[in-house]
């Protein structure tokens, strides 16, 4: 017998968590099983947030503009069936399971830092796979020189699609060398548990060396182009968010500087802490940038 | 509205300070309990600047509630004002404390250069100038200048509200709801100008 997430028994009843926890109907929703990932080396050895932190402080606009709203209301997303729809300039295009993307068989625990633009930080633990081993299950055609992505729309799922300020569905996109680059991972679950809605469930990519809202949440749809494409922050506001969105100290937003970061759950007198070029991933990344200004492709 | 009036006046100005003190300690309280959720810094900083607009938009209701309403609150306007300067206070303390870890280098240079950190300090000095100046002795010494200089609490309203737009990403309702209160409330106060002005001049034409 084959059985589904909606299956399982939902957490809260074996874990008993203390009722009032915001995001406890959210966690009730979040399948039971444990997964795991083999480690990596590109794992980063500072203490990874909680889950409690993951789960509860979250910009997924789709359901509302609150940190906490996402916990509160992302439990009405449903992530089983789900696929992924591969397309554009691939050999094989065509519908995707995400067991079939990402096999638990093939997971890795990528241990990252998230650096959202609004200059906060977190460590997550994340379980995935490298985006590069996917786009190679579909093929990636010679023409291929960058990949986009989008956000399931589902407006009676998700409350933040009924109302607008962004054109939904969320859409983003990377150059087919950030795509295929070791540390770009399609995650389907974080700790030992499989992707918890707030967090972008079933799948999500991780793009660890940009601001957080290039890392997009529930995709289902992956287009091989050659040519850039739309992604929705650079739609909304292009003088502010660009298409790169690389973590960059140097370059300020307009409205805010980007030079120091505060670390979530550090404590109320942790104060802040210097951002690194490239959210640290310098000596993996910076190449593929060389000779470009990034103060332009911001 | 006499029978409200008469109530009215008898709240004596430290209730204003006694109501006050509630979302302080409501905030001390979740602070030490851990239940300010996982971003601490965040909520304590924002709960105390929104809570010194509302005692802001407070003080601005007075004299439109006696215009229109004809309810007289107006000793109690001033513990308005002040509890929304201490509240400003206590919320620019949190950012420099808390928030910005007394990282003075990038707060010097931002606090010049970005808009909504120039809204909001500007509000708070206009505030520090009413807030020195809300006494009888200033009232007295200032004589018509006085009402002059306190009508600089419109600016002030209007730059906190822009200082917490620009800080968002994208724009929300709740704050600019409070913008348009603000703007109500000084269009009442236009109105009652723009009558009175045509008043004398019929007067004078007269």
């Amino acid at each position: 017998m084959k059985l589904g997430w909606s299956d399982v028994t939902p957490e809260s009843l074996w874990l008993n968590r203390r009722s009032f926890m915001a995001g406890a109907a959210a966690l009730a929703a979040t399948p039971a099983f444990a997964l795991s990932g083999k480690p990596s080396a590109l794992s980063t050895d500072q203490k990874p947030n909680s889950f409690e932190e993951i789960t509860n402080y979250n910009n997924f606009y789709e359901f509302g503009f609150g940190k906490e709203d996402p916990a509160r209301y992302a439990g009405a997303l449903t992530t089983d069936p789900w696929s992924v729809e591969i397309g554009g300039l691939v050999e094989r295009p065509g519908s995707y399971g995400v067991e079939d993307l990402a096999p638990e068989s093939a997971l890795e625990e990528r241990i990252y830092r998230l650096r959202c633009v609004e200059a906060w930080s977190m460590v997550i633990p994340w379980l995935g796979v490298p985006l590069a081993s996917v786009l190679n299950k579909a093929g990636v055609q010679p023409g291929a020189k960058f990949v986009a992505f989008e956000t399931v729309l589902r407006p009676d799922e998700m409350v933040g699609q009924r109302s607008r300020g962004i054109d939904w569905p969320y859409r983003e996109g990377l150059r087919i060398d950030e795509a295929m680059h070791p540390l770009t991972i399609l995650a389907t679950g974080l700790y030992d548990k499989p992707m918890p809605n707030q967090n972008g469930a079933p799948i999500r990519l991780v793009v660890p060396w940009k601001y957080g809202f290039k890392s997009i949440k529930s995709v289902v749809k992956i287009t091989l182009t050659d040519r850039p494409p739309q992604t929705s922050w650079e739609m909304l506001q292009p003088n502010e968010y660009g298409f790169y969105a690389n973590v960059n100290p140097e370059v300020d937003h307009p409205r805010w500087s980007q030079a120091t970061e505060r670390r979530i759950g550090a404590g109320l007198l942790a104060g802040r802490q210097e951002t690194l070029m490239f959210n640290g991933y310098g000596d993996q990344v910076a190449d593929l940038y060389s000779g470009m200004d990034l103060a332009k492709n911001y | 509205m006499q029978r409200m009036n008469a109530w009215l006046r008898r709240v004596p100005e430290w209730a204003v300070w006694a109501a006050a003190a509630l979302p302080l300690s409501l905030l001390v309280y979740d602070t030490l309990t851990g239940r300010l959720g996982v971003d601490p810094i965040r909520d304590i900083e924002h709960r105390l600047g929104r809570t010194a607009l509302y005692f802001l938009i407070g003080s601005l209701a007075i004299t439109p509630l006696r215009r229109v309403f004809r309810l007289n609150a107006i000793h109690l306007r001033r513990a308005l004002g002040l509890v929304a300067f201490s509240y400003a206070a206590l919320h620019l303390a949190a950012w420099v404390v808390f928030d910005m870890g007394l990282l003075w280098s990038q707060m010097l240079k931002d606090v010049v250069k970005r808009p909504y950190l120039v809204f909001g300090m500007t509000a708070f000095v206009i505030l520090i100038l009413l807030a020195a100046t809300s006494n009888r002795y200033s009232i007295r010494r200032l004589g018509r200048r006085w009402g002059k200089l306190h009508k600089l609490v419109y600016a002030a309203a209007i730059l906190a509200c822009l200082h917490w737009l620009w800080a968002l990403k994208l724009w929300d309702a709740w704050p600019l709801f409070c913008a348009g209160m603000i703007l109500g409330l000084l269009l009442v106060r236009l109105g009652f100008w723009v009558a009175r002005q045509s008043k004398i001049s019929i007067k004078s034409a007269s």
